[in-house]
């Protein structure tokens, strides 16, 4: 029984040099979030760059459909397909095989609903018994809108993320929140490019999610970091840190592991939709939890934070009542 | 803090109550359902179109298309008075309006008050018309559309496609399919469980503007397709698979907005499949006028700028009904009923987006979260059980319970919909809402390590993790927010889950945990806290 609760295995006060290996930490984030941004932008070729970006965002039309209970035979895929001129077109299975999409672009001249009937006709003679099952066309109008708003929702968040820090903290914690949040973000982007998944609005959720709890992450650590610059007035500055991210750990390994949890059972059986999204998330959740100990507090640590008798007294919410 | 109060108890007891309400239709079945009393909720939840299956659809109204043909009715018009009032005079488009160059300067007055008495119509949203009519010199006058007026034609247009889609889409009335304006020139169709996106789409998309125009005789095909048109003749594509096309009058004796009622039927002669129609006293009037002076001769019956059929007129017809024959199967007959009755789209639409998930998939979908969510959740809980024990683990997982309960009750009450990524949103919720019990829980572990007795260990964990749990809870609201306000369709439905779910798990992990704790603590009297 004196494994249980768990709670009692994990040191009561643990007194890891977290700041100590910072420096490393940080030359390991740059690099990765340099190798990100290359991954992401390169080549530069518009809206996507290195992106595997799907119709919500250059446009273009995508058709799935089923032979189920036979796997789905890729080459008379490929060959419905030929020679209609439908620039980049991708033809892939999922689901065991049975399943398969195709994605090609709008023709710019035809009419999109011409091109996928025929699209649809073609693939019916190649393959027989078929049944089409999603079916999303997105023209380009809708598509750039799509992305600009993308975008501008991940900065719209991230700047709303400094506001409210520097509202509630000092701006030195918001800037450090927000260096975080970016290493967030950039290497999340890094992820969706290396392993070529498809970035599309819900990627684009998914991202928006982790900025919430990597923010969530940075918020316990700050809280904490910020009651024991008040308690103890003389500790250096990085003894502080490290108390803080100590005193929190219990909670940051708990809450860590309970959301990979939950989404590990989204990314094993939700099914091909949810597997990507989870995914992300997880690798999000991971990055957030280490974001907030090696470069949120770090910044901080770089940047120092006024302390004393002219502390900013942070705004009260609700029912706290500090003695 | 650790006191039980009585507002806390009710509190707490409504919340449940509301719960078990609202999320109790999700497990009955729809007979139960239908046969409850009115005033007691049976919504269940809103399964967005990625989990029931359906279309979206994102029209845009062809503006340009609409701002062309208003300048071709003015130039009608404008030909139509000169007509009438033997005026002679010039027309030529210009942009959003029409030039006219008047032969005989002594007509230029006349010309000029007959125009702007007739032509120009008040606008309804602010003072002033939607066209001026202008003098540009002694023998040529300009009537133009202001940038007002075609904004405000347009703008009806934009509602008026969006009342004429309905009634295409929902004949009778009795179901609720969503089309909403979008922006300034925009249409939102959704439609569950229409996973056939062409029949849809050519429900919807077809303009079917009908029209009656006499065929001219008079002019042989080839030679009018060699140039030698007749003036105010004009050559359309015909599908009465006798001839390819007809030379036809461009006047339109009757046209489809005459019509007061179509319907598909049957024809018991031919057993072909016809749409009959009726038309309205004035209809009736003039196509009687029409055909009864036209004896022996043909008219064609114009869909959108195609011949359906080009019948020749055996007798008057003064009844004020007809049929129109063509091939037609009982589909396409119904379809064409369909429209004629809901009347014809005042412009274009283009099909800017369109997304439609099989019913079958969308049941996968579902199938797929349900089962998902019960891992991620059960996980949540066996987890929480074995860092936190059985007590305060349990405590947790009553408050994740109630948490789950609310947040079904909340979704099918606001009838939120609840989409693929939504389910995520849902467990994730459910993974943080864990989050402000741990907060909790380790800030009573550290004050009672501080020295504190357990009451005020207790205490200080709730009020001291408060502040922390609302600024956590905060940043999730402001992402949902963002996805709320950039975000479409399956993007806000993950939205909705995500922040009615904040809400929800702030309460039961701080009010439903305190209520527990200090039920524990008033029934125990302990001595040192379990968990240190």
């Amino acid at each position: 029984m004196s494994f249980w609760p768990l709670i009692k295995i994990l040191p009561v006060k643990t007194n890891f040099r977290f700041v100590d290996f910072a420096i490393y930490a940080g030359i390991a984030s740059i690099i990765a979030a340099v190798a990100s941004l290359g991954f992401t932008l390169i080549p530069f070729k518009g809206p996507c760059g290195g992106l595997n970006c799907g119709i919500d965002f250059r446009g273009g039309t995508v058709l799935e459909f089923t032979t189920a209970p036979k796997p789905v035979d890729l080459a008379a895929v490929n060959r419905a397909m030929e020679g209609k001129d439908l620039g980049d077109v991708q033809v892939q299975t999922f689901d065991g095989e049975t399943n398969a999409m195709v994605r090609f672009e709008n023709p710019p001249a035809a009419s999109a609903d011409a091109v996928k009937s025929e699209v649809r006709r073609a693939i019916a003679s190649e393959l027989g018994a078929v049944r089409f099952t999603n079916d999303s066309t997105v023209g380009a109008k809708v598509s750039g809108e799509l992305f600009q708003k993308g975008i501008t929702a991940l900065l719209v968040a991230i700047g709303m993320m400094l506001i409210y820090i520097w509202f509630r903290f000092e701006l030195q914690f918001g800037l450090g929140a927000v260096v975080a949040l970016f290493h967030d973000v950039i290497l999340t982007f890094g992820l969706i490019a290396i392993t070529k998944m498809e970035f599309s609005l819900t990627t684009v959720a998914a991202i928006l999610t982790i900025i919430g709890y990597s923010m969530n992450d940075t918020v316990v650590v700050f809280d904490r970091l910020r009651e024991n610059l008040r308690k103890y007035k003389k500790m250096p500055l990085r003894e502080v840190i490290d108390l803080s991210i100590n005193e929190t750990l219990s909670r940051t390994i708990i809450t860590g592991l309970t959301a990979l949890l939950a989404l590990a059972g989204l990314a094993i059986f939700g099914g091909p939709a949810l597997f990507g999204f989870s995914v992300i998330m997880m690798f999000g959740i991971v990055l957030g939890t280490y974001s907030s100990i090696y470069v949120a507090a770090p910044v901080i640590l770089l940047w120092g934070v006024k302390r004393g008798e002219e502390e900013v007294t942070p705004i009260k919410f609700g029912a706290a009542s500090r003695p | 803090m650790m006191t039980l109060s009585r507002w806390k108890f009710i509190t707490v007891a409504a919340a449940i109550i509301f719960g078990l309400l609202f999320a109790l239709p999700n497990v009955l079945p729809a007979s139960v359902r239908a046969s409850m009393p009115g005033f007691l909720p049976n919504k269940t939840l809103n399964l967005g179109l990625d989990l029931q299956g359906g279309s979206y659809l994102l029209l845009e109204v062809d503006i340009n298309a609409l701002r062309k043909e208003k300048v071709t009715n003015l130039i009608e018009e404008v030909r139509k008075t000169f007509r009438e009032e033997r005026i002679r005079g010039e027309l030529s488009a210009i942009t959003n309006g029409v030039r006219i160059t008047i032969t005989d300067p002594a007509q230029t007055d006349q010309a000029f008050s007959l125009l702007s008495r007739q032509l120009p119509q008040p606008l309804r949203n602010s003072m002033g018309t939607d066209l001026a009519v202008t003098r540009v010199n002694a023998t040529t006058l300009q009537a133009a559309y202001s940038e007002q007026g075609l904004r405000e034609q347009a703008s009806s247009a934009v509602e008026q496609s969006i009342t004429i889609i309905r009634k295409r889409l929902d004949p009778d009335g009795n179901k609720e399919i969503p089309v909403t304006r979008q922006g300034e020139d925009r249409i939102v169709v959704q439609a569950p469980g229409e996973s056939d996106p062409e029949k849809l789409k050519a429900l919807i998309g077809r303009t079917a503007k009908m029209t009656f125009q006499m065929v001219d005789e008079n002019v042989d095909l080839n030679q009018a397709q060699a140039g030698r048109l007749p003036p105010g003749a004009e050559i359309l594509p015909s599908d009465d698979g006798f001839q390819p096309a007809y030379v036809v009058s461009k006047r339109a004796e009757v046209t489809g907005e005459m019509l007061t009622s179509a319907r598909s039927e049957n024809d018991q002669q031919t057993g072909e499949d016809v749409v009959a129609f009726r038309f309205n006293s004035q209809g009736a009037r003039r196509f009687g006028a029409v055909t009864s002076r036209s004896i022996g001769k043909r008219f064609a019956i114009v869909l959108d700028g195609r011949i359906i059929s080009a019948p020749v007129i055996n007798s008057a017809i003064t009844g004020g009904s007809g049929q129109i024959t063509g091939s037609f199967n009982a589909e396409s007959a119904h379809e064409l009923a369909v429209q004629l009755n809901a009347g014809a789209l005042p412009a274009p639409l283009n099909v800017e987006e369109q997304r439609t998930v099989g019913a079958e998939l969308g049941a996968d979908a579902v199938e797929a979260g349900k089962i998902s969510t019960a891992v991620g959740f059960i996980a949540i809980l066996v987890f929480m059980l074995l860092s936190y024990g059985l007590l305060f683990g349990g405590i947790s997982v009553i408050a994740l319970l109630v948490n789950g309960l609310l947040i079904i009750a909340a979704m099918s009450a606001a009838q939120a919909a609840l989409t693929l990524p939504g389910i995520a949103g849902l467990i994730l919720t459910l993974a943080v809402a864990v989050d402000a019990n741990v907060l909790i829980y380790e800030r009573m572990r550290d004050e009672v390590r501080a020295g504190r007795p357990l009451v005020s260990a207790m205490d200080a964990g709730f009020s001291r993790a408060m502040e922390t749990i609302i600024d956590a809870n905060l940043t999730t609201l402001l992402a949902a927010a963002v996805m709320f306000a950039f975000g479409a369709g399956p993007v806000r439905g993950f939205a909705w889950t995500l922040s009615i779910g904040v809400f929800t798990s702030v309460f039961t992990a701080v009010v439903v945990t305190q209520l527990l704790l200090a039920l524990w603590f008033r029934i125990k009297r302990p001595k040192t806290l379990p968990i240190a």
